[in-house]
């Protein structure tokens, strides 16, 4: 969830409005008490950085998939790259959303 | 004291495993744990953590073979297997390659060589040799170890397999999405297969769209082994659910609701399972047919000053559950939840577990629970209740609550939030609900 230490951390990098409408669909849908322009498009979704484990990311996949129609598989061999990030997450979304 | 066989009820070439949609037959895979007991360290103890379950089940029976034990850590946090090295020295890890440790000394499983020789040697093992060791937190923290024979796991995997499918399926083939170092998951996907003449699906697929498909590859009959959280997910994503033959749900209590629309959209009939880790699996139901638990084959329940225990069957030793019980006859019982989750107000007396229960029956709720607030002044104490329902108004679950319970139990107040803080495997840790209820009471000001 948030960790204190979360909120002094300065993003790299700012976030496209795709990326921002996408980081805010993940916090309504996890709840979490945090900005959605405050996340860091390049840090990893998974443990690190948003500390999300694999209850979360279903939570994720579910509200992805219902939002944008894209399902996401496992047996994708991008799969870690997928998830590495709100930007790839959010790369690949729209890659599979315009298809 | 009798040699158990390692496996039973299978056909000779009878398929014991789907590996990335590969069959194996029961023989390769006899087989290919003898190779492997062959090749593993000569140690006392092996924490197994192959993700694999194909490869775990290896792993076990080769363990077995060389009468080395299992140890089945709740996690494998480098902090819990750092204990273990500590509590059982020489302890490794067997893994197939995605489980990294530090901890331990590390045995990489071996790639098959390829022809399989069949099993020419034992496939027995002594009922009383000591098999896996599970644990439980004890109130020191320090994990309190319980063993079982392996006498006592092929005897819970038999129960399993004659209550579900004896006289009405042969050769299910069972996909898990639980993890197999669980006694949950042990039992139902791994033990039950075993014993039961059962086909494994190896893997333990993620994402709704993984399940449906691998599910959808299996031959029929075909069951899905899986939690509350992972069900209400799975049926939240998918629109097309492929048909199943069985259903199977435990780790945390289940909603009507989510029960229904399971058997609906699966077409098939859903169990539950309640257990612990010290006994294993008790009793089952199917709780679209009824509320009540039914013990499995030879288990018994009883009661003394102190609660509830359970013996009998493949349960070892007397176990004293924690759970409020009330037995009805000989042969069913209720369960009123966790004896810690006793509460009582003005003295009036209730569970969580019960309230929770109604608190999840009402139409348009999808998750809820009620927490005792930790602080005594003095006052009448009141309960907070948090319930995920969109669309739904705070009065009508207020009326529809005051139909069921007592007004004393009444949650004041009755918050709305979009999730609950549910962890992996669908429990709300205290601590988690503790944060609920004091970012509550800053917002309250």
């Amino acid at each position: 969830m948030n960790e204190p230490a979360m909120k002094q951390t300065v993003p790299n990098d700012a976030l496209t409005a795709e990326e921002l409408e996408l980081a805010q669909l993940i916090v309504s849908a996890l709840n979490l008490e945090m900005q959605a322009a405050q996340i860091d498009p390049t840090a990893p979704l998974y443990g690190g950085g948003m500390a999300l484990d694999s209850i979360d990311i279903l939570e994720v996949a579910l509200a992805v998939s219902k939002a944008y129609g894209v399902k996401l598989r496992s047996d994708d061999d991008l799969n870690h790259k997928i998830f590495n990030s709100l930007r790839s997450l959010n790369e690949h979304i729209q890659q599979h959303r315009a298809q | 004291m009798a040699d158990i066989p390692l496996i039973r009820n299978f056909d000779a070439g009878a398929v014991f495993a789907f590996q990335n949609r590969r069959p194996i037959r029961v023989e390769e895979f006899l087989a290919e744990a003898h190779r492997l007991a062959g090749l593993m360290p000569d140690r006392q103890y092996v924490v197994n953590l192959c993700s694999d379950r194909y490869r775990f089940a290896a792993g076990l029976v080769a363990a077995l073979l060389r009468r080395q034990v299992s140890l089945l850590p709740p996690n494998s946090t480098d902090d819990f297997l750092n204990r273990l090295s500590l509590d059982y020295p020489g302890v490794y890890c067997l893994s197939d390659g995605t489980a990294q440790t530090s901890q331990l000394h590390t045995f990489l499983y071996p790639q098959p060589a390829g022809n399989a020789v069949p099993a020419a040697s034992s496939s027995h093992v002594p009922e009383e040799q000591v098999a896996t060791i599970g644990f439980t937190s004890g109130s020191t923290g320090r994990p309190r170890p319980h063993p079982k024979s392996w006498g006592a796991l092929a005897k819970s995997g038999l129960a399993g397999f004659e209550r579900f499918f004896q006289g009405i399926y042969r050769n299910m083939s069972v996909l898990g999405t639980v993890p197999h170092q669980h006694m949950y998951g042990l039992e139902s996907t791994i033990l039950m297969v075993m014993q039961g003449g059962l086909r494994m699906h190896s893997g333990r697929p993620f994402f709704a769209a993984d399940i449906c498909a691998e599910l959808e590859a299996l031959p029929r009959p075909r069951g899905l082994v899986t939690t509350p959280v992972h069900l209400r997910l799975l049926l939240a994503e998918a629109n097309d659910l492929p048909q199943a033959d069985f259903l199977l749900c435990a780790t945390a209590p289940l909603s009507p609701q989510l029960a229904a629309e399971a058997e609906r959209r699966f077409a098939a009939p859903l169990y539950e399972i309640y257990g612990c880790t010290e006994a294993g699996q008790v009793a089952t139901r199917r709780p679209a047919e009824s509320h009540q638990w039914r013990p499995l084959p030879g288990v018994a329940l009883f009661e003394s000053e102190e609660g509830t225990w359970v013996k009998g069957g493949h349960i070892e030793k007397e176990v004293l559950l924690g759970d409020v019980i009330e037995l009805c006859g000989r042969n069913a019982f209720l369960l009123h939840g966790r004896t810690a989750d006793l509460i009582n107000i003005a003295g009036k007396r209730t569970s969580l577990a019960h309230l929770n229960f109604h608190l999840n029956s009402i139409e348009g709720v999808r998750d809820g629970t009620f927490v005792m607030p930790e602080e005594d002044d003095g006052t009448v104490t009141r309960l907070t209740a948090f319930v995920v329902a969109p669309g739904v108004a705070s009065e009508a679950i207020m009326a529809a609550l005051r139909q069921r319970i007592d007004a004393a139990f009444l949650p004041r107040p009755l918050c709305f939030v979009e999730s609950l803080p549910r962890n992996e495997t669908g429990k709300l840790p205290r601590m988690a609900l503790d944060d609920l209820v004091a970012r509550l009471a800053a917002k309250a000001g």
